[in-house]
């Protein structure tokens, strides 16, 4: 783990230094995996990565794929069935984690699912984009599955382009 | 529910402030039923007042497009913002929709 030296910074010589060296929070949610959540979620992950000063692009960026592993796991992990979706957040320093997951279907072949353009489900007018998206717009994803007992996608994003400050 | 203008064969689509799996069907059934029912010559996508889209817009647009195409129809999208210009490059849309130059009334 990495030292604060911001004490030693004027303006905080006032200011004994009570925050850890290292940011750190987290949060979780869960809830009903119809498609009338998908806006709550990419909004709820969106007000809570705000204390990390994001810019409007970023922001947008962390909507877009949350959205996408939101809606994979609602129609594609429970085919349409109302049951559990859960979405871990963790904020360690600047980075941004958020895990999305589905206790579904499960995917048989990761790989193969994340080409861009893959689609299993053509005849719901769905792309095959949502993977290329969420790659797209965050540092990293990594995607685990397992047929049968469901999906776990877990994205990350460094966010702001300069070292955190208080 | 999304506002439809239609003049001289040619419908505009204004699409809403958030477009997402949610909201896609109702969109499409709306653009669906008139395209069925009405003579269209060109299809434009209007995304002027439209700040979130994922790919259940891809999907809906690419959807439409395949229609428009098979009855000799063409496709265009305006006002786009630069995170909905690049879905459109990333997914290959934009090589049969066709989207108005970079930034032209963009934001
Ligand atoms: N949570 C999940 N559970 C089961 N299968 C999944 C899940 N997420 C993705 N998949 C599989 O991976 C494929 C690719 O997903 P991706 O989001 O890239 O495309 P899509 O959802 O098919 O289309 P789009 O996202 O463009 O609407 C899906 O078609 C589906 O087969
Ligand atoms: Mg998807």
């Amino acid at each position: 783990m990495k030292q604060d030296n911001l004490q030693e910074t004027e303006e905080l010589q006032e200011t004994p230094c009570v925050q850890p060296a290292v940011r750190k929070n987290q949060m979780r949610l869960e809830f009903d995996s119809c498609s009338e959540n998908e806006g709550f979620a990419r909004v709820a992950v969106a007000a809570f990565m705000t204390q990390l000063n994001p810019t409007v692009e970023e922001v947008a960026d962390v909507k877009t794929a949350v959205s996408e592993a939101v809606t994979n796991a609602i129609i594609h992990g429970y085919e349409g069935r109302v049951e559990t979706i859960s979405i871990s957040c963790s904020i360690c320093g600047r980075e941004l984690s958020v895990t999305v997951s589905d206790r579904g279907v499960g995917i048989p072949d990761v790989k193969a699912a994340m080409e861009p353009l893959f689609t299993s489900r053509p005849e719901l007018e769905r792309s095959g984009m949502g993977f290329a998206f969420m790659e797209a717009f965050m540092d990293q994803v990594s995607v685990e599955s397992f047929p049968g007992k469901g999906t776990c996608v877990q994205m990350k994003k460094k966010i702001g382009t300069v070292p955190w400050k208080e | 529910m999304s506002l439809i203008k239609m003049e001289n064969g040619r419908m505009t689509v204004f699409v809403p402030a958030e477009l997402d799996d949610h909201n896609a069907k109702e969109i499409r059934e709306q653009i669906d039923e008139l395209l069925d029912s009405q003579w269209v010559r060109t299809l434009i996508f209007d995304f002027k007042d439209t700040a979130f889209m994922d790919s259940s817009g891809i999907g809906m647009i690419l959807g439409r497009y395949k229609k428009m195409d098979y009855s000799g129809g063409k496709v265009e999208a305006v006002h786009l913002n630069d995170r909905i210009r690049r879905m459109m490059v990333l997914s290959g849309l934009y090589q049969v929709v066709r989207m108005e130059k970079e930034r032209e009334g963009g934001r």
